[in-house]
């Protein structure tokens, strides 16, 4: 369908489609998985060198050609997330960063005002922000007024699954700001991730759903064709909903099928 | 004393971070590392000068599945 990007920053992407890389059994999983989904950005998380692991996840993803798109999960302060994402940028050599400051361990929900004043910070100092935000449309402003290169509002709890709970949300979201809104956490399967672009989402990013599943390549091509989907669904443009039938066949020239002949008028 | 990685480092002080990288086994030049010391970013291009006090906080960094 000729080129529909994905363009962030400047910069554009193909794939509508972010993978996160939490929870893949094994990195020749993760490859193929990349590959199924055609994910073109892809996450990464920063912790403790473990000189003795087997295999490199870097090179996996080289080889790959994805794009690194480095996380903040676990920080829960602003001084933490801005500390990490500058090690994140030492590392990879990447300005990009996906920002989360979480505010809870149960819900793992984001803590707004550290998310903000981490994102400041961050903007201020050439950082490529995407923020992890609520489904709430006033935040995801202030994040996009800050100078954020999109916003990643949640559908519902970091791997929950329960796809998108307030759909109303999200589409305001996407009234409310410019730059792309990314559907990010809560996805269970492909219908869901067909809903978020439906909805109006510029891409979907997708983890568990994909790492989780019984067959994970097999989830990660379900993901690409329900992203696809969904986008195409989008701008087509769908059908009011209404509470009565509609006959989608004409009622006129209808034979008159009666038993018995009836009187010719 | 100094602490990598939450661990005990048998490096004395004033050692680079160059010196103690190597000390687990981690390159100069390997790919996809980054260093902090106290809470403070330590460049790449200042690994082979910067000294290390006695009590550093070494932490050494790379990427992890995750998000």
């Amino acid at each position: 369908m000729g080129s529909d990007e994905l363009v962030i920053a400047g910069t554009a992407l193909r794939s509508r489609l972010l993978l996160g890389t939490g929870g893949f059994t094994s990195l020749e999983l993760l490859a193929d998985s990349i590959a199924a989904s055609a994910s073109e950005l892809v996450t990464v998380a920063l912790r403790r060198i473990d000189v003795g692991a087997h295999g490199s996840l870097i090179d996996v993803l080289t080889a790959a050609g994805v794009r690194l798109l480095p996380n903040t999960a676990g920080c829960h302060t602003a001084r933490d997330a801005v500390l990490t994402a500058r090690l994140a940028r030492e590392a990879f050599a990447t300005d990009w960063i996906k920002l989360e400051v979480i505010g809870d361990e149960d819900t793992l929900l984001p803590d707004a005002p550290e998310l903000l004043r981490a994102a400041e910070e961050l903007v201020d100092d050439g950082f490529v922000v995407l923020p992890y935000t609520t489904d709430d449309p006033v935040l995801a402003r202030r994040l996009a007024d800050i100078g954020c290169a999109a916003v990643m509002p949640l559908g519902s709890p970091i791997g929950s699954g329960m796809g998108i709970r307030n759909p109303y949300n999200i589409a305001l979201i996407r009234e409310a700001v410019e730059v792309p809104v990314v559907l990010d956490a809560g996805i269970g399967t492909a219908s869901d991730a067909a809903l978020a672009m439906e909805l109006g989402c510029d891409a979907v990013m997708a983890a568990s759903a994909i790492a989780r599943a019984q067959d994970p390549v097999r989830m990660a091509r379900a993901m690409r064709a329900a992203v696809e989907a969904g986008r195409l669904a989008h701008g087509a443009g769908r059908i009011a909903r209404r509470t009565y039938a509609t006959p989608s066949t004409p009622t006129e020239g209808l034979a008159d099928l009666a038993p018995s002949p009836s009187p010719l008028t | 004393m100094i602490v990598v990685n939450g661990e005990r480092c048998d490096a004395p002080a004033g050692e680079t971070v160059v010196a103690v990288l190597a000390r687990i086994g981690v390159a100069e030049d390997a790919r996809g590392v980054a260093v902090a010391v106290d809470g403070e970013v330590v460049p790449r291009a200042a690994w082979s000068s910067f000294a290390l006090a006695g009590d550093a906080r070494v932490e050494v960094l790379t990427a992890m599945q995750g998000g």
